[in-house]
């Protein structure tokens, strides 16, 4: 029953996935829907694009999306202070636009001669109105330049990738028209497999103790920023490095800084937990606590 | 198909609009589904386009399609599809053709007489019924004709994954919670960008002129300064303690992070009288025509209560249950003198709305606009504020 088309997208090796997910993917692969990927800070939304770009094997555009960055930026951008200064200084031939026309990088991607990947990142961070924008475009795949008089056209429909942060609310045209996934925080057993990712010899008994430990610290709603999934990361890389034995870990959960972003977060977990002066250097491991 | 589920989603409060349903229709239709479960995810990707409905999506979903038989059970129906002419177009060409060489009535007296004996999972294997194996029960095996059973990942079935609700704390109508305290900052964040647009943006300006063709054009931005001044009057004692905790938390998370021109909090029990404290224990008084006098009137007001005391508290004089507290104006002129002086006042209620009616809180409805104590009440009670007058 299944059909030939769909179920294209299984996961790459270096990035683990959920049945969900999948789903998702395929199912916006296969209606042509932009894919929507929301989700806590750190947990893998970018990678996602990547990870598919590379399990379909097709390349990858990437648009960061700045607070300051307009729609048109997107399809193209007219270049006229360069051209009003090559007539008065430079000796180029300016009478053809063309040259002074740069596509953005929704217009690299529908000129692109093969099927893409496009990935929009983070754009909740613009204006209210930058996904409104984009609606007709991401709905017909295709622009007008007026002033080449030309339209461009997708020649390959690329596969779109929204990833949103969730700070501030899209309009709701714009999620009509999208295929939604919501990235929950891993479990730990989903969590065990991604750190084999990337860490494939680690050791057992080194594995527990610090996913313990970092869901430990997760429970404590104190923190403004609870550690992510990349932090994690970074902690076991630093646990690995410096041969931390695994009995210290949940003790004296050393190189909390890898884990703690926030100035406020460290200096509570430094007061709570280790009962000691608050200081800028990371906590030896081999010293005991008083 | 299902239409009468599209209605008990609406029913649920999800979102869902007439597009949405026909993508999934559409997505039906081409046959990307072949279980429960499949349709769980798929729906959800297609029609639920925020976390916050998650849970709503999960309690539709058990509400529509409790009492979906457990896969076990199906072996009947598995035999009564492949029976059906119609739906071997549904089969390729190598797949009609091993069928035919496997009697289907043999292969499913072995199904059933294996379900019997085999007692735990089992993988890779050629008689059990298991994953990667060469028997013909199972998936994720090598056996040419055989049944798929379970699924990858455990094979969950959809319904027991709607019962186990894991989105129940994504929700934006439940009273609030410390967990959800980071999500309703974020609604206040709205309070952040007002002010009149009276800086002059360089780029904007240069790139105006230029196009211009050299005749100055000027463009104005707002200032992301945060212009916005705060002012929070909350009820304490008696059953209000829980959430005052709460609000002073969310409250002052909130200026440390937007950074309000200015915020102050004060605390009143039952109703406002001629005092407001400073303090919950109610010792340091500020009197409340001082505040009156000294706050202009463009303080955005946040009263946090629940409206809910005698009608002589609210209406007489000397109403205060305190005794201590003499109050020469009833509580309800002085809220109206609030109301009056701040152009911007709300009041969030923590009870749920059923509660309302009572005569107090409908007095106190009808100087102040109310809202529940939720994040959605929250964004609502926000937007309210920031309106023009």
């Amino acid at each position: 029953m299944v059909n030939d088309g769909f179920d294209k997208f299984k996961g790459s090796h270096d990035y683990v996935t959920s049945e969900a997910l999948r789903n998702a993917v395929n199912v916006a692969i296969a209606l042509k829907r932009p894919l929507l990927v929301r989700g806590e800070p750190g947990t893998g939304k970018t990678l996602l694009a990547h990870s598919i770009a590379k399990g379909l094997e097709k390349s990858l555009i990437v648009w960061n999306i700045k607070s300051t960055t307009k729609a048109q930026e997107g399809l193209y951008v007219y270049d006229t202070v360069q051209r009003l200064n090559d007539s008065r200084f430079g000796d180029k031939d300016i009478s053809d636009i063309r040259q002074y026309i740069k596509l953005g990088k929704l217009g690299e991607a529908f000129v692109s001669k093969e099927e893409i990947v496009l990935l929009i990142d983070e754009v909740d961070k613009a204006d209210l109105e930058f996904p409104n924008d984009l609606l007709n475009e991401l709905d017909e795949m295709s622009f007008y330049i007026p002033e080449t008089g030309e339209t461009v056209v997708a020649t390959h429909r690329p596969i779109v990738v929204i990833t949103s942060n969730a700070e501030k609310e899209l309009p709701d045209a714009f999620l009509r028209r999208c295929i939604f996934h919501y990235i929950e925080f891993p479990d730990p057993t989903l969590m065990e497999e991604i750190v084999k990712v990337h860490f494939p010899d680690i050791k057992d008994k080194l594995l527990h103790q610090a996913l313990a430990t970092f869901y430990s610290l997760r429970k404590i709603d104190d923190f403004r920023k609870k550690p992510s999934t990349s932090e994690l990361i970074d902690w076991i890389r630093v646990l690995i490095a410096s041969s931390t034995p695994y009995e210290a870990i949940p003790t004296e959960i050393p190189f909390a800084g890898t884990l703690l972003k926030k100035e406020t977060d460290y200096a509570y977990f430094v007061n709570t937990f280790m009962k000691k002066k608050q200081t800028t250097k990371t906590v030896d491991s081999y010293e005991t606590p008083r | 198909m299902f239409t009468e589920f599209f209605y008990t989603l609406r029913e649920r409060k999800v979102p869902v609009s007439i597009t949405e349903w026909m993508t999934l229709m559409e997505a039906l239709s081409r046959g990307y589904i072949s279980s429960l479960n499949d349709f769980y995810y798929l729906a959800r990707a297609i029609l639920v386009k925020s976390e916050a409905y998650f849970d709503h999506y999960d309690v539709a979903f058990q509400e529509y399609f409790k009492g979906i038989k457990a896969p076990p059970e199906i072996s009947e129906q598995i035999l009564n599809w492949l029976k059906d002419p119609f739906n071997r177009i549904f089969l390729t060409e190598e797949e009609r053709a091993l069928l035919d060489i496997m009697d289907l009535d043999e292969l499913l007296k072995e199904l059933e007489k294996r379900l019997r004996e085999q007692t735990e999972q089992h993988d890779r294997g050629a008689y059990w019924i298991g994953r990667g194996g060469t028997s013909p029960f199972g998936h994720s095996g090598q056996h040419p004709a055989g049944f798929r059973i379970g699924g990858a990942g455990g094979g969950r079935s959809a319904i027991q994954i709607a019962e186990q609700r894991q989105f129940r704390n994504y929700r934006h109508d439940l009273t609030l919670d410390i967990r959800q305290i980071e999500v309703a900052l974020k609604g206040l964040r709205q309070l952040n960008r007002t002010g009149p647009e009276d800086e002059l943006d360089l780029d904007k300006t240069i790139d105006a002129t230029a196009k211009n063709a050299g005749d100055i054009e000027l463009i104005w931005r707002r200032s992301r300064k945060n212009k916005v001044k705060l002012l929070l009057l909350m009820d304490v004692g008696g059953s209000m303690d829980p959430f005052v905790h709460l609000c002073s938390l969310l409250f002052s998370a909130a200026h440390r992070s937007t950074h309000f021109k200015d915020f102050q909090y004060y605390y009143f029990h039952n109703c406002i009288y001629d005092y407001v404290y400073k303090d919950i224990e109610r010792r340091d008084a500020i009197s409340t025509n001082h505040l009156l006098h000294t706050m202009e009137q463009d303080y955005k007001v946040i009263l946090v209560g629940d409206a809910w005391m005698a009608p002589s508290e609210l209406n007489s004089v000397y109403g205060a249950v305190y005794y201590y507290e003499r109050n020469y104006k009833p509580g309800i002129a002085r809220l109206k003198q609030i109301a009056d002086h701040f152009s911007h006042c709300v009041w969030l209620n923590p009870e749920s709305p059923n509660y309302w009616n009572e005569p107090t809180v409908l007095m106190i409805r009808k100087i102040f606009p109310m809202f529940e104590l939720t994040i959605e009440g929250l964004q609502k009670a926000v937007k309210k504020l920031i309106v023009k007058r």
